[in-house]
C-alpha cells in the first residue's frame, strides 16, 4: 500500500559490503532516496554514508544512570538514616554523607542496574524488536551474506543500481 | 580500511567466505547431536540430580546436613560460591575488556566465554540462597518493608551488597550477552527450514533484521554496555573479597583482598574458557575459529594473572610477618605448616608453579597440556578459597574452640550437582545457540581472515 507521498521501492541485492558503502554514496550523490539499507553485520561508516543521524542513545544511557544513582541515594537516606537508624559500636547512622562511604558499593552497582537494563528496553522500543516479530528484513539472504539497499523508484535508477553492482533487483 | 599488518597472524584460518561462517556456526545447531554430546549430556544431568536431590534435601532438614560446626561456620559452601563467581569473570572480561581495548581475537571465544560467566553466576548464587536455610524467605534481602515492622536491610553490610553485585552482574551479563546474540539468532532463523525450530528462533531474534539504523544503535549499546561490565566486573569480585577483608578475622583482615580476588578470579575464569574452548572446538569442529593463536593468547593471560596471584600470595605472607601482630603471623603460619598444609600447598603447586610452564612457547600451544594444566589452575583455585576460609577459622582464638572441618555427603553431591548444572546448561548452549558471534566476525573477516590476508600481501607485491 503506497500513500500519496512515498514512491514505490527498488531494492537491490548485493553480495559485498564495500561494494554496499560505494553504492550507498554513488545513489546519494545522484540524488536518488536510500531509504533503507540490510547488512549481515555492521558496515563501518554506513550510517554516515547514508546521511543518518549519530544516535543518542548513550546520552539516554547517561540519563538512566543519574536516575538510578537518585533512586539509591533515595533508598539509603530513607532506609537508613531516616526510618531506622543503627547505632553499632557507637557508630550511628548520623547523617547520609557520614554513612556514605559504606554504601559506595550499592551506589554504583544501581546506577550500573539502571542504566544497563533501561538502556536496552530503549534499544528494544526505538527498534521495535520484541519476542516473535515478524523478521524486518524483505529478504532472509540479508542475514547470511548478501546486503539490499532500498531506494526510491525513479528515473533511471534500475540502471543506476545495476552499474553500482546490484547482482539483483526487484520491485516492491 | 580493510588492513591490518601482515605480521599479525590471521584469526580466521582457511578461504572462507561470509557464507562459509554463516554455515560452520550453524552446523551444531542444524545437525544432530555427535555422540559424545550424549555421553557428556548424560553424565552431566546425572550429577546434576544428585545436586537437586542434596539442595532438597538440605532444604527439609536444615544446614546441620552440611559439615559446618561453631567453629568453620563457613566452608565448601562459601569457598564454592566464590570459586564459580570467579570462574565467571573470565566472560565479561573477554566480551567487555577486551571489546574496549579493540582486541580482535576476543571475536571467536567471546560468546562462549559469557555463556560460561552467565551459567557459572548462576551456581555461584545457588550456595549463599540455599545457606539462607529457609529459601523461601529469600526475599528478606531485597530492601523491601516487612511484616514485622519498618526494618530494612543494612546497607552497611558487605552479605548486602553481595546481594546487589550478584544481582546486577547476573542480569547486566545476560541483557549484554542476549542483545549479541539477536543478530545471530535472527540468522538461524532466516536459515530454519524445520518449522519448531523457525518458530522458536523467530520468538528469539525479536524480529530482527540488520537496519542500518539498528546496527548504529547496536554498535552504541554494545559499546556502553562494554564500558559499563568493565568496572562492574572489577567490583562484583572486590565486593566478594569485602565479605572477608571487613571481618577482623586474622586471614581475612587484609587489605590486600580485593584485587588478588579479581586477578585470581580472571586466572581461575580463563582456564575454565580453555577448558571448555578446547572440548567445543573439537566436538564442532571450530579449529579455524579458535585457533591455536586463541589458545596461546589466553595461555599468556593464565601466565601472567597467575604470577599476579603468586605475588599476593607472597605479599600477604610478608604483610603478616611485617604486622607484628602475633594471631595474623599465627594464622599464615598455620596456613603453611599447620593441619591444612596439605590444601596450602596444593594452592602454591596448581597456581603458582603450574603457569610458569606457559613462558614456553612450545607448551603454551599445546592442546593437550594446555588443557591439563586448564583443569589443575581450577583446582588450585578451588583450594585458594578453601584455604583462604576453612584455614582462617579453624584456628579460633580461645584453644579450646579449635576445630576441624569434614564435609558431608550432602556437601559433595550439592557441589558436583552445581558442576553438573553448569555442563547441563553449557552443553545445551552448545547445541542450540549460535556458539561463535558470527554477526561481529563477520565485519573482520576481510582484515583478520587467512586467505584475504594473504591476498593483501600480493596487491603490495604487484604495486610495488
Amino acid at each position: 500500500m503506497h500513500t500519496t507521498d512515498s514512491k514505490p521501492l527498488v531494492r537491490a541485492l548485493y553480495d559485498d559490503d564495500d561494494v554496499v558503502l560505494g553504492a550507498v554514496k554513488e545513489l546519494r550523490a545522484q540524488g536518488v532516496a536510500v531509504k533503507e539499507v540490510y547488512s549481515p553485520f555492521p558496515i563501518h561508516g554506513l550510517d554516515k554514508a547514508m546521511g543518518l543521524k549519530e544516535t543518542r542513545i548513550a546520552m539516554a544511557a547517561f540519563m538512566y544512570g543519574l536516575l538510578g544513582l537518585t533512586t539509591i541515594v533515595t533508598i539509603t537516606y530513607f532506609q537508613m538514616i531516616v526510618d531506622w537508624p543503627m547505632n553499632i559500636g557507637g557508630k550511628p547512622n548520623a547523617t547520609w554523607g557520614w554513612n556514605m562511604p559504606a554504601f559506595v558499593p550499592v551506589l554504583f552497582e544501581l546506577t550500573v542496574f539502571f542504566t544497563a537494563h533501561l538502556m536496552v528496553w530503549t534499544f528494544f522500543v526505538l527498534n521495535g524488536l520484541y519476542p516473535g516479530r515478524a523478521p524486518q528484513n524483505p529478504d532472509p539472504r540479508t542475514t547470511d551474506d548478501k546486503f539490499m539497499i532500498e531506494v526510491e523508484d525513479g528515473d533511471h535508477v534500475v540502471d543506476l543500481l545495476k552499474k553500482t553492482g546490484a547482482i539483483e533487483i526487484t520491485h516492491a | 580500511m580493510h588492513y591490518e599488518s601482515p605480521v599479525r597472524e590471521p584469526l580466521v584460518l582457511g578461504n572462507k567466505t561470509y557464507h562459509d561462517i554463516t554455515l560452520d556456526v550453524v552446523r551444531p545447531v542444524e545437525s544432530t547431536a555427535p555422540k559424545a554430546w550424549w555421553i557428556a549430556f548424560s553424565i552431566a544431568l546425572a550429577l546434576f540430580l544428585w545436586g537437586v536431590g542434596a539442595i532438597l534435601w538440605t532444604i527439609a532438614n536444615g544446614i546441620g546436613s552440611w559439615g559446618l560446626n561453631k567453629t568453620v561456620g563457613w566452608a565448601w559452601d562459601i569457598t564454592n560460591f566464590v570459586w564459580w563467581v570467579g570462574i565467571g569473570h573470565a566472560g565479561t572480561l573477554i566480551s567487555a575488556v577486551l571489546l574496549l581495548f579493540r582486541q580482535k581475537w576476543r571475536m571467536s571465544i567471546n560468546r562462549s566465554a559469557e555463556a560460561m560467566t552467565i551459567f557459572s553466576v548462576i551456581q555461584a548464587g545457588l550456595f549463599p540462597v540455599i545457606h539462607m536455610g529457609r529459601v523461601w524467605v529469600a526475599y528478606f534481602v531485597l530492601p523491601i518493608p516487612n511484616q514485622f515492622g519498618s526494618l530494612w536491610v543494612n546497607f552497611n553490610s558487605p552479605l548486602l551488597w553481595d546481594v546487589f553485585a550478584l544481582s546486577t552482574y547476573l542480569s547486566v551479563s545476560t541483557v549484554f550477552w542476549y542483545v549479541g546474540l539477536i543478530p545471530d539468532f535472527a540468522m538461524i532463523r532466516d536459515r530454519a527450514i524445520n518449522p519448531i525450530q523457525k518458530h522458536v528462533y523467530r520468538i528469539l531474534a525479536f524480529g530482527w533484521g540488520g537496519k542500518a539504523k539498528h546496527w548504529q544503535r547496536f554498535e552504541e549499546v554494545s559499546l556502553v554496555l562494554a564500558g559499563l561490565a568493565t568496572p562492574l566486573v572489577l567490583s562484583v569480585h572486590t565486593i566478594v573479597s569485602m565479605d572477608f577483608a571487613t571481618s577482623v578475622i586474622p586471614g581475612w583482615h587484609t587489605t590486600i583482598f580485593p584485587p588478588y580476588f579479581v586477578a585470581g578470579a580472571i586466572f581461575s575464569g580463563f582456564a575454565m574458557v580453555q577448558t571448555l574452548l578446547i572440548i567445543v572446538r573439537k566436538l564442532f569442529k571450530m579449529e579455524d575459529y579458535i585457533t591455536i593463536q586463541h589458545i596461546e593468547m589466553m595461555n599468556i593471560i593464565i601466565m601472567v594473572t597467575g604470577s599476579i596471584v603468586g605475588v599476593a600470595y607472597i605479599t600477604e605472607l610478608f604483610i603478616a610477618y611485617y604486622s607484628g601482630v602475633e594471631y595474623e603471623q599465627y594464622a599464615f603460619l598455620n596456613r603453611a605448616t599447620g593441619p591444612y598444609w596439605w590444601a596450602y600447598w596444593s594452592m602454591m603447586t596448581c597456581n603458582v608453579f603450574s603457569p610458569q610452564f606457559m613462558w614456553s612457547k612450545k607448551l603454551r600451544t599445546n592442546l593437550v597440556f594446555t588443557f591439563i594444566i586448564s583443569i589443575v589452575v581450577n583446582i588450585g583455585m578451588w583450594f585458594e578459597r578453601f584455604v583462604i576460609i576453612v584455614t582462617s577459622l579453624h584456628r579460633d582464638y580461645l584453644p579450646s574452640s579449635w576445630a576441624m572441618f569434614s564435609p558431608t555427603s550432602i556437601d559433595i553431591a550439592f557441589y558436583m550437582g552445581t558442576i553438573g548444572f553448569f555442563f547441563v546448561l553449557f552443553l545445551l548452549y552448545a547445541r542450540t545457540f549460535p556458539v561463535i558471534a558470527q554477526a561481529e566476525l563477520k565485519t573482520i573477516l576481510k582484515s583478520s581472515g587467512e586467505s584475504q590476508k594473504k591476498h593483501h600481501t600480493e596487491d603490495d607485491h604487484a604495486h610495488h
